[in-house]
Order: structure tokens, then C-alpha cells, then sequence
């Protein structure tokens, strides 16, 4: 719907047209302050602006779907969320392209590779990268790391955060340098503050602990990004009952995506990897088992290919399957180096 | 439901209450930071006193988790354990972590002979005195169990008496062979290992030491995987064939193993030369140091590391074995 059909006076109209705001839906996240500023009106009328907005946002998308199937959204609706759909950015370029922008939020991403490929380094680089603030294409949220293993080090976690703060830096100084001159105030001991760090030593815990984040989000709204690392290690410690593990995991799985949806967070899983017999040959495959693989929305394997590490979309109902090279730096994750490299489209 | 005789909705708060309590706290990532600078020796590390590989580990050998020290017979894993109990031993003026050290010798490596000669060399001002290398001796308690049922007899006294008694490391000395003596083949040995995996782990994490773990290696069968299902399937020939490893070995123990360790450092010998190799870490990149073995222990030749790359990384060689043989000899005697 246009500005121009607003029920509001022309004068306001034209203000908002000039400020730059010609959809409604540009209007949808922008607090009255900002608008009252920005247009140079009072604030009350500001908010008239915005619930007059809002009314006639509401009045059109509560159309037929609604009446048919209690609770049902109609997929023009969703495709209005699924572009409004916000990205957590893995620092690495290409990898970025290949995931359509990022990790997704209200969506669970599983991703699995050998020790040592740099699953950890991923699980650390979206915990800081989810809290780039919005100014710089960040969601400016808070993550929430669960470690069921140990690898968690809080200096690796601060070096990744300073140099993050400092590629924030080189950007701003890039690229406002016309604008008026914004220092970065953050530090790398705020942006480790912002992570809630949770050691899980066994499966109860684990089980207990998804339980209680319901409870907990809510109390913290604000957490954008779910990480476990990994979500294996006690499911493949002492489990004798196979069907009880599955049982048991896809509850987890399905708790973590009602989880992802309502509170629009991003939930990432580490997961190991282990050894399958296929056709007479043994490969490689990611851990837990072949009824785990289904309850993940996305799955990336990272893997070694010659001297690159390399990522490769197994698994999603949005994008296109494809691999491309990053690489693991003191800086955190970043582009491959190799001038070779290229995005292969499979 | 069933079970209690009560309703949906009490079940569902008993359950939510029930994991609030089980879940463990959080802590933010600063606190935690805070914590470990301000009660731990370094900030949670244990200098091994050699510079380049304490430099790329931050610090040294990290607290609560498990660093693997995986290489060919004869490369110097039991040497490299005797000096860390050592050094683990002595005061902090001396760098060392003042505190008992629990060496579990699974193979009769452990010398004491070759552990004071270490310290007579090292530390000359504290060995020669009988009494004070006496009282450093004492703190480094050997066991030896036989079996692996005696070993999980061990590690559970272990965990009893861990806090009492100022244990600050725990050595074993090697995991591949406690479990090599047990029956079972491939899959099930693997199930055996992994309760005790899982148990280490813990004792680790919440003792808050460091624990060092000695691995075998094994020559590669053809049974071990090393590509997914999508590389094997790629049509255009973008995937290189597989490479030739010119090494044959692996480490011992398998997939779940080396998921489970947090550090693991590889010892090989490359064109006469011995390198200790970080290859997997969440802090260090992969990089390769030239170490030889004298009489004091184990040295480096060189504090700036090599990088490795790719498949090299997980590598183990083992060239110029007859050369180091003869040159080690030297150092040792």
C-alpha cells in the first residue's frame, strides 16, 4: 500500500514521501521518536502517523486466509516474512553468498564436519557476528552458546570480537567518512557480555536446558541466536536404546524450532561426524543417525578439499546446492586466500 | 500422564520447573573470562616451557579439557609426559602449577631415573638437594593398572580424592593401549572407550586441571573414510583423486576420539627431523615445530612455528627412523 492513499493531511504526506518513507512497510519498525524527528512534526503526531500506518496495514493483510483455517497464513503472506527475513553474517564473503545472505533466522541450521575443520570457530563467529548492530546490517542481538564439550575458549572469543569491532571501524571510516564521524563505542568485553554461556555435562542437562530456555527468552528478548556446540557428544556417549535417542532428539529438534520461529532467532547446531558403510565403501556422514538428518531445516558439511576448507549446502528448502572455500584466521572465519577459488554450483 | 495421575497441564509445569532446576547456570562470556584470570594459574593455562608452542596455545596446555599428544613409537610422548609432571610439580616461582600430579603408566614407561635426571638438568638449583627433589619426586604419584576394569576402579577413586589432595594434572600414558588389551574389535571397542571418554571429560571440567593423554598410531586400512557422499559423486572432476599419504598412519582410537579431545598434538619425524605439530586447537593455527630430546628433556629448535596445510595437518609421518635413533641415543646418556 502506498503513502499517498494515508488518510493523513497532505502536508504529512509530503513530509513522509521526502524523508524517504514510500511503503507502508518502511514504516512498520521505525519507533515515533525517530519519526518525530525525522519529520520534524511533534511526537503525538508522529504516533497518529503510525497507528493511522498500522490500521491500514492491518485492515489488509487480515484478508480471507484467516476465516478459512484457524492460524493459517497464506503464502503471499509468508513471502512477505520470508523477505523480511534477517541474516546473521558467517564474516566470510562467499560463504555468505552461497547461505543467501547469512544464517538464517527462524530457521535451525545444523552444521557438521571432522575435527578440526572449524566448527567452533563458526559456532564463536555467528555468537559475535549476530551482534553487529543495525546501523551496519547487524540484527544488534545477544547469543546464547551452549557448550556440551569444553571447546569454548573465552580468549579466542575475544580475539574474534576485537577483530570485529575493528572491521566495524574500517567500514564506518570507509564509508562515512562524508557523514558525520561515529566512533565505534564498543568493546571486545561488551560484546563477550552479550554471550550466554552455558556448560552442559550431560544429556539430562541438555534435555533440561532446552526445556528451560523457553523460560529464559523471554526473560531475554533480546537473544537472536542459538548456538550448541555440539549437539552430539553425550547422544553418543551412553545410549544403549537407539529408538529412545531418536525419540529423544527429534523432540529436542522440534522444541528448538518452535523455539527459532517464535522468538525469530537463528539456531545453530555443531554436530560430529562419523563413519557409515554405504555400498561397500565406507564414508564419511554426519552423526546421530538418518532419522536426525530429516528434523534439520538446513545442514552444511564442512570438509577439507586438497588444502581449502570448504562448505557445502547438503540440505535446504530455499537454497541451492553449492560449496565454496572459506578460511579460519586469527581473525575468525574469513574468505579463502587462494586466488583459485570459485564458488562451485553443483 | 499415566504414571502421576494428573493432569496435562501439571505435567507440563512440573516438567518446566523440574528443568529449570536441572539446567545448569549461564555466565556470560566476560564473567567467565574474569573468572579464570582472577583464580587460575595464567588465565587457565599451563606453560609447557617451550615458547613457541606455549605462545600459538595461549598461554600453554589449557585447564579442564584434554590435550592429546598422539605420535610413532619411539618419537618422545612418554618424555614430553615426564617433563610436564615434572614441571607441573614445582612452585609457581618456577613456573610450575605447586601441586600433586596422578600418572597413569599403562605401558611401564614411567622412569623415575630419567625423571630427576630431567630435573637435575632443568632445574639444577632445586634437584640438587636431596630433600627438595625428594618432595618434588613425591608429588607425582604413578599407578599402574593392568586392565581396564582396574583403570575405571582408578579413575573413580581419582575423582573422589581430586580436590582433596592438590591434584593439579593428570597424565595417561597411552589411552590406545589400555583399550588394545580388551577383546572387542572396531564399533564395540569404541563403545567401550566412550564411557570413559565422557567420564575424563567430566573429571576434567570440573576439576578444572589440565589432563594430558598419550595416543598410539596405526597404519590406515581400508576401511577408513575420508570423503562424504557428495565428493565421491562429483561428475565434472573438480575433486582431485585422493591424495597419496605417503605417511599410512593415523592415530589410534578413532573418529570419536579425535572429536573428543580439545587439543591434540601430533609428534612425527620428517627427513630426520621431529616436529610437534598442533593439530587441531580452538586457539592455535596449525602449526609445526622442530623439537629434539636431550637430557633435559624435550626442546625445541625453533619458537616460529610452520604452518600446515591441509591434509598435511592431520598427517603422521614417521621418515628417517634409523637416524633418529642413533642421534636421540646420544642426547639420552
Amino acid at each position: 500500500m502506498e503513502i499517498w492513499r494515508l488518510p493523513i493531511s497532505a502536508s504529512q504526506r509530503g513530509k513522509l514521501i521526502s524523508a524517504g518513507y514510500t511503503s507502508l512497510s518502511s514504516l512498520s519498525s521505525i519507533s515515533s521518536s525517530d519519526l518525530a524527528r525525522e519529520l520534524k512534526v511533534s511526537e503525538s503526531e508522529a504516533m497518529n502517523i503510525l497507528k493511522v500506518a498500522s490500521h491500514s496495514r492491518g485492515s489488509e493483510t487480515s484478508n480471507a486466509s484467516c476465516s478459512i483455517v484457524e492460524g493459517a497464513q497464506s503464502a503471499w503472506d509468508m513471502l512477505h516474512d520470508e523477505e523480511s527475513l534477517m541474516h546473521i553474517t558467517t564474516s566470510s564473503a562467499d560463504l555468505d553468498n552461497i547461505l543467501g545472505g547469512g544464517i538464517h533466522c527462524k530457521e535451525v541450521t545444523e552444521i557438521g564436519g571432522v575435527p578440526g575443520i572449524g566448527k567452533t570457530q563458526l559456532g564463536i563467529q555467528v555468537a559475535v557476528n549476530v551482534q553487529i548492530p543495525n546501523d551496519f546490517g547487524g540484527l544488534g542481538g545477544k547469543a546464547i552458546y551452549i557448550d556440551t564439550e569444553g571447546s569454548f575458549m573465552v580468549e579466542r572469543a575475544f580475539q574474534i570480537a576485537e577483530a570485529c569491532i575493528e572491521d566495524m571501524s574500517e567500514y564506518n571510516r570507509f564509508l562515512r567518512k562524508d557523514f558525520q564521524e561515529c566512533k565505534i563505542k564498543m568493546l571486545p568485553q561488551d560484546i563477550l557480555e552479550n554471550i550466554f554461556y552455558f556448560r552442559i555435562c550431560s544429556y539430562t542437562e541438555q534435555i533440561a536446558l532446552i526445556n528451560y530456555l523457553d523460560k529464559f527468552l523471554s526473560e531475554h528478548k533480546d537473544v537472536k541466536v542459538i548456538v550448541v556446540d555440539s549437539v552430539t557428544f553425550h547422544f553418543r556417549q551412553d545410549f544403549d536404546d537407539m529408538a529412545l535417542r531418536t525419540r529423544v532428539l527429534s523432540g529436542m529438534a522440534l522444541k528448538l524450532m518452535n523455539l527459532a520461529k517464535r522468538f525469530s532467532l537463528a539456531v545453530v547446531l555443531l554436530n560430529q561426524v562419523t563413519t557409515k558403510h554405504t555400498e561397500a565403501s565406507f564414508q564419511l556422514a554426519l552423526a546421530l543417525g538418518d532419522s536426525w538428518s530429516h528434523t534439520c531445516t538446513n545442514r552444511i558439511v564442512l570438509y577439507w578439499n586438497g588444502n581449502e576448507r570448504y562448505a557445502y549446502i547438503d540440505k535446504s528448502p530455499s537454497l541451492r546446492s553449492a560449496s565454496a572455500a572459506y578460511s579460519v584466521t586469527a581473525r575468525g572465519i574469513r574468505n579463502s586466500s587462494s586466488s583459485c577459488k570459485r564458488i562451485k554450483m553443483m | 500422564m499415566e504414571l502421576l495421575d494428573v493432569g496435562l497441564t501439571e505435567v507440563r509445569s512440573a516438567l518446566l520447573q523440574i528443568s529449570e532446576i536441572v539446567a545448569p547456570p549461564y555466565q556470560t562470556a566476560l564473567s567467565l573470562m574474569e573468572q579464570r584470570f582472577q583464580n587460575e594459574h595464567l588465565g587457565g593455562h599451563f606453560p609447557t616451557g617451550l615458547k613457541g608452542l606455549d605462545a600459538a596455545l595461549c598461554g600453554g596446555i589449557p585447564f579442564g579439557v584434554l590435550t592429546e599428544l598422539v605420535g610413532p613409537a619411539g618419537i618422545g610422548k612418554t618424555q614430553f609426559c615426564l617433563k610436564l609432571s615434572l614441571l607441573a610439580s614445582l612452585p609457581t616461582n618456577y613456573g610450575g602449577l605447586d601441586g600433586r600430579v596422578i600418572y597413569i603408566d599403562v605401558e611401564s614407561k614411567f622412569s623415575s631415573r630419567r625423571l630427576l635426571e630431567i630435573g637435575l638438568r632443568s632445574f639444577p638449583e632445586i634437584f640438587q638437594m636431596k630433600e627438595m627433589a625428594q618432595e618434588m619426586a613425591g608429588r607425582i604419584l604413578v599407578l599402574r593398572p593392568t586392565s581396564l576394569a582396574e583403570f575405571t576402579q582408578s579413575l573413580e577413586q581419582i575423582k573422589v580424592s581430586l580436590l582433596q589432595n592438590q591434584v593439579k594434572m593428570l597424565v595417561i600414558d597411552s589411552m590406545a593401549a589400555l583399550v588394545s588389551g580388551e577383546h572387542e574389535q572396531g564399533a564395540r571397542r569404541q563403545q567401550t572407550l566412550s564411557w570413559h571418554i565422557s567420564f575424563i571429560k567430566s573429571l576434567a571440567e570440573f576439576s578444572r586441571i589440565p589432563v594430558v593423554v598419550t595416543n598410539q598410531v596405526r597404519s590406515r586400512n581400508h576401511d577408513d573414510a575420508s570423503r562424504y557422499c557428495f565428493q565421491v559423486q562429483s561428475r565434472d572432476g573438480a575433486i582431485e583423486t585422493p591424495m597419496q599419504y605417503d605417511s599410512h598412519l593415523v592415530a589410534a582410537l578413532g573418529i570419536q576420539w579425535a572429536h573428543a579431545v580439545t587439543t591434540r598434538l601430533v609428534l612425527e619425524a620428517k627427513s630426520g627431523e621431529r616436529f610437534i605439530k598442533v593439530a587441531k586447537s580452538p586457539i592455535s593455527p596449525p602449526l609445526a615445530f622442530p623439537f629434539h630430546i636431550t637430557s633435559s628433556g624435550i626442546s625445541l629448535l625453533s619458537d616460529d612455528g610452520k604452518e600446515v596445510m591441509g591434509p598435511e595437518i592431520n598427517a603422521i609421518h614417521y621418515q628417517g627412523h634409523n637416524e633418529i635413533i642413533n642421534f636421540g641415543m646420544e642426547g639420552l646418556h
